[in-house]
């Protein structure tokens, strides 16, 4: 039955995700201005017999609907255009950036939780004490705050200031890390060089932090209040009765119902990393899928935007998919 | 006989009525009052929201100097507790020479303007879809439904920088960016109530009146639903105040000519070794005036609708 209703859910998601292409495709051609110019981009001055061949092999002589439904079809082969501007295909730059991309933001993902869990859990069992109220202000601080700010006063800290860690990059040439999956943590860890995992650790350090700050505040303030109404619920006062340890209680009944909503908001937390981390990347020169929009849109590289748009579109509809397949499986009540 | 035509009588009743509802909203207006006393950090982020609007409103006169124009000999004056500081610049200077003061005084327009704007279209434009899909459903309500979660299916700022990267930037474009996704919020919000008011009782009572359709949306729906539209128009100001400048950050915002807290933070990027200021103190604007937005909102979500609390 499950399986069923988890089929029904990725079924769901197909239309979701011809939407996305549909409209990224429109918005390409409703941009003003002569189509084989700008997906040209900088990518250099044509002559006009030049541009009518381009014209054509753009399918640009077609009406519309076909040039949609050729789109389409390149897309799902994964062929997401040409970047003129770099002269490669806009899949491989995207592969090619993807793994810095993933590391950071599992380097968020992983400390916004290791943050959030902990804070949000005794806040709740312990409310109003003088660490909850603490924890809290410093969550709303989380969530008023600018990511690129945050960085900032971090680097001013930690490298200006004390040299602890570096400003820019992923890893210390010197340190001859052999790239296995490109997350270079990872690697350095397969590999077993220390040193090349104590240097993409330091390089990690400030960009996840930066980046998992606001998902550490969000998911905190959640699980606190979660946990603050599982606490007062009624199987909580029968576990108690029956003599359960305070600590089974708090962990086995109040957190495994307060995790319910938080998944949710886990979930739309992606959204927030993957947007911030545009901003994380800028901030400190991380070579990843951020960077590369960043720097194509000032390229007017719009064959390149417009793959990593959609890109970034898919993933964030294909995390939504997977934290709802969660969902059923912490809370048996909720059928998809 | 002659008492009932007179009550009957249109203009009579309708200053009946308005009178009954001046009343109310007075009585409202003092209970709020009241209740925000009972808030003091809530009421503290109001004052602190009207002193960022008398900044931005009276530039000017707060300031003696032009946010535009620098002076090429004070580059990078350290604020003035610094033993080179100087009071005349108080905060210090960019690299352009340029007092930052100023320039964050300045920027406050900015902010406060794109703020109000595209949060002020969001929410009329998804009130008003979200009450008409809300209350008839049919085609119209399956078509917006569906645009919506079309768009949900994007993150914000990836979409918003999307946008911007085909428009361009600039001020008008930054508010297009960030309303063509955030009315996406109101209308969920404004069709679910609507959906759900429609069944009560006083709305049956007066179809049978005889009042239109419109009439009843607009008289008799949206008056319970307006304060949770104006609370959660509270609680994304902060956030849509924190998007204009993260766009501005990259580049893709407010020309640089103008100042924006965002651009400023990033033009300091290139100083930091030497001048820590310059990205600093726009920073703190942002921050302060973004905390004191959410803690208004969250208190005015306490006091005028407890039913929005999602935690």
């Amino acid at each position: 039955m499950r399986a069923i209703k988890i089929l029904e859910r990725v079924i769901a998601t197909i239309p979701i995700m011809f939407g996305v292409a549909i409209m990224v495709f429109l918005f390409m051609r409703l941009t003003p201005g002569d189509p084989v110019d700008i997906m040209m981009g900088q990518g250099g001055a044509v002559s006009a017999g030049e541009m009518e061949r381009l014209r054509h092999e753009f399918h640009l002589d077609q009406p519309l609907s076909i040039q949609l439904w050729l789109f389409l079809k390149d897309a799902f082969r994964g062929d997401l255009g040409y970047s003129y501007v770099q002269k490669r295909p806009v899949i491989d730059l995207i592969v090619e950036r993807l793994p810095a991309t993933i590391e950071l933001a599992l380097g968020a993902l992983i400390f916004g939780l290791i943050i959030a869990m902990p804070v949000g859990i005794i806040s709740a069992v312990r409310q109003n004490s003088l660490l909850d109220r603490f924890s809290m202000a410093g969550a709303f601080l989380g969530i008023s705050m600018p990511a690129f700010w945050l960085g900032i006063i971090l680097i001013l800290v930690f490298s200006v200031r004390l040299h602890w860690l570096p400003v820019q990059g992923r890893i210390d040439h010197s340190a001859g890390l052999q790239e296995v999956t490109g997350l270079y943590v990872l690697d350095s860890l397969l590999t077993g060089n220390r040193e090349a995992v104590a240097s993409s650790l330091k390089h990690l350090a400030l960009p996840a932090v930066t980046l998992g700050a606001g998902v550490a505040a969000v998911v905190a303030r959640v699980l606190r209040s979660s946990m603050l109404e599982t606490l007062r619920s009624d199987y909580v006062t029968l576990a108690r009765a029956k003599g359960a340890s305070e600590w089974m209680v708090v962990l086995k009944h109040a957190l495994r119902n307060a995790l319910i909503p938080t998944v949710t908001v886990v979930g739309l937390q992606i959204g927030v990393l993957l947007g911030g981390n545009m901003i994380v990347e800028t901030v400190f020169g991380w070579p990843g899928l951020g960077r590369l929009v960043v720097t194509a849109i000032f390229n007017r590289d719009f064959p390149l935007v417009q793959g990593t748009v959609m890109v970034y579109a898919f993933t964030f509809v294909m995390a939504n998919l997977i934290v709802d397949v969660l969902y059923t499986y912490l809370n048996p009540k909720i059928t998809l | 006989m002659t008492v009932s035509r007179h009550v009957n009588s249109p203009i009579v009743g309708q200053v009946y009525v308005w009178r009954i509802r001046l009343g109310v909203w007075r009585r409202n207006a003092v209970n709020f009052v009241d209740e925000l006393r009972k808030h003091p950090l809530a009421l503290m982020g109001g004052i602190v929201i009207l002193v960022y609007v008398l900044a931005a409103i009276l530039a000017p006169y707060i300031t003696a100097y032009d946010p535009a124009r620098g002076n090429l000999r004070l580059r990078l004056d350290p604020p003035a507790w610094h033993p080179e500081g100087d009071w005349a610049y108080a905060l210090g200077t960019d690299a352009q020479g340029r007092d930052l003061l100023t320039r964050i005084v300045y920027g406050a327009r900015v902010s406060l303007t794109v703020g109000l704007l595209s949060v002020g279209i969001s929410a009329t434009v998804g009130t008003i879809l979200g009450a008409i899909t809300g209350y008839f459903r049919g085609r119209l309500d399956d078509l917006v439904s569906r645009f919506a979660d079309l768009l949900l299916a994007f993150p914000y700022l990836i979409f918003a920088i999307g946008v911007m990267a085909f428009l361009g930037s600039g001020f008008t474009n930054l508010i297009l960016a960030l309303t063509f996704k955030g009315w996406v919020e109101f209308f969920r919000l404004v069709r679910g109530e609507t959906l759900s008011e429609k069944t009560q009782e006083y709305v049956e009572a007066a179809r049978v009146t005889g009042l239109r359709h419109a009439a009843i949306i607009a008289r008799e729906i949206l008056p319970n639903i307006i304060q949770s539209v104006f609370v959660l128009s509270t609680l994304r100001m902060g956030h849509m105040i924190i998007m204009e400048a993260s766009l501005s950050f990259l580049g893709l915002g407010i020309p640089p000519h103008i100042p924006a807290w965002g651009s400023m933070v990033a033009a300091g990027r290139d100083y930091l070794l030497v001048a820590w200021w310059v990205s600093t103190f726009p920073g703190l604007a942002i921050l302060f005036l973004v905390l004191s937005i959410n803690v208004f909102g969250e208190g005015l979500r306490d006091i005028l609708d407890p039913r929005l609390k999602i935690e």
